[in-house]
């Protein structure tokens, strides 16, 4: 494949343009779904399409006296990178198992951490106590979720046969069956399911936004373009870290017509399980989120391992 | 009328600045949110920071201490940004016209698109200034 080639499988299809579109479809969902569970009536499809396009085309982009613009502006660039390489790497492997090196799981899990880092950054180089608060909370929040994050992946990788190479756990879960078809299976995507609530920002997790506290946090004095871009990244994650999760719980995308529908439905119940638990909790503190990661949801991901280990 | 102005008009975020109100208003504001009334269909989004918004909110008779920090946030309002002045304190000071400490209108010291009678005012009348701001983006060149 030529340069043109990979430029159009990172900047097109499945890399930026379509997971953009995606994941704004998500947060479209969310947001309807959202209103119906509070018998609202809820805003059109497009509505998302339109605040994007408001942010990128119509809105100015200020800057705030005294920071490095290089780096204010840098951070929303980073973070989008981030999440397209994450997106175009989990979908191509996902279309072609061969295709991937050994280790991608773990370059995967690193690229995962790219958006979040961009956002604190964000918020520390822009010079606002709100934000640099709204970036410390997010600092913690990660720190308390990627340890549970990382050990519910360790499942499907003893399961598939201490593989770390994406394409071959899609493959033994071919041969094998899906993880999620063992008890440990089941509770590491569970413990998983929790993690990304607070690796989304979703709301029994969202500190480092809080809109009613600190004013959105890391985002306060984003506008225009930037702000566009930090929002198209979090609904590309939006889209891309459930259909990770299917890869590593239910054995990847299909091309087939019944396991596509099958995948259709196991990406509609994570997002029901989502908007579910954003809905009916209120958020909780900071420190009350980390002793919630590290203590209970931290042993069911040491159970699950260990589960995984004598092959339950 | 363009592409921009109707993408504008569908998508207003609003930011809410008390001046010196008496509680009333900014309650009224959270009842438009909520489900009998929803402004969320209109695309319009309560936001936190002034700089994510699309249009103010103010309520209150404009008191001295609030005219600079009034001032301010619109300066940092991305442009372009809407003013609507809420209920009769907003608009015209109401009953504090003649009080020592509210020294203008609102509409003497930064630009008002919008306003919305009532004391405080009933979420049709907010549904109706919705509108009349709608159409004075699609009609005039709002937008460069």
């Amino acid at each position: 494949m030529n340069i043109f080639g990979y430029l159009g499988l990172l900047l097109i299809f499945p890399g930026f343009l379509f997971t953009a579109f995606m994941g704004l479809m998500v947060g479209w969902v969310d947001r309807k779904v959202t209103a119906r569970i509070q018998y609202r009536v809820g805003p059109p499809w497009y509505q998302n399409f339109f605040d994007i396009a408001k942010l990128f085309f119509i809105k100015e982009t200020l800057i705030p006296a005294g920071v490095s613009r290089a780096l204010f502006l840098g951070m929303p660039a980073l973070g989008l990178a981030g999440a397209t390489l994450v997106s175009t790497m989990v979908l191509v492997i996902n279309a072609s198992p061969k295709t991937g090196f050994i280790g991608d799981l773990i370059v995967i899990a690193y690229l995962l951490l790219i958006p979040p880092i961009a956002v604190m950054l964000g918020g520390f180089v822009s010079e606002n106590s709100l934000a640099s608060l709204g970036a410390s909370r997010e600092m913690k929040l990660m720190m308390s979720y990627e340890l549970p994050f990382i050990l519910a992946m360790t499942v499907p990788i003893i399961k598939c046969g201490y593989s770390i190479k994406l394409g071959e756990m899609i493959s033994a879960q071919y041969v094998n069956g899906p993880v999620f078809a063992s008890a440990s299976g089941v509770i590491a995507f569970f413990v998983m399911m929790l993690c990304i609530q607070a690796k989304l920002g979703f709301v029994p997790f969202d500190m480092p936004e809080a809109e009613t506290e600190i004013m959105a946090g890391p985002y306060i004095e984003y506008s225009g373009k930037a702000l566009g871009i930090f929002k198209l990244q979090k609904a590309m994650l939006g889209f891309i870290i459930p259909v990770f999760m299917i890869t590593l719980f239910f054995g990847g995308i299909k091309d087939d017509f019944s396991g596509f529908m099958k995948n259709i439905a196991e990406f509609a119940g994570i997002l029901v399980i989502m908007i579910v638990i954003k809905n009916t909790n209120p958020r909780v503190r900071i420190d009350q989120a980390m002793g919630f990661f590290w203590k209970p949801v931290t042993a069911a991901a040491v159970i699950a391992v260990a589960l995984a280990y004598f092959g339950k | 009328m363009g592409l921009k102005e109707k993408i504008l008009a569908r998508s207003i975020y609003v930011f809410h600045v008390s001046s010196g109100s008496c509680n009333n208003c900014d309650i009224e504001i959270l009842d438009c949110l909520t489900p009998r009334f929803d402004l969320e269909r209109f695309g319009v989004v309560l936001v936190g920071s002034v700089k994510h918004a699309d249009a103010m909110l103010c309520t209150g008779s404009v008191n001295r201490l609030t005219v600079p920090r009034i001032k301010k946030l619109y300066e940092q309002m991305p442009k372009p940004g809407f003013v609507i002045a809420w209920g009769a304190c907003g608009s015209s000071r109401g009953l504090f016209k003649d009080s020592y400490n509210t020294g203008a209108p609102l509409d003497e010291i930064i630009p008002v698109d919008a306003y919305i009678p009532g004391c405080p005012p009933k979420p049709e009348a907010v549904i109706g200034a919705l509108v009349k701001l709608k159409e004075k983006i699609l009609n005039k060149k709002a937008v460069k």
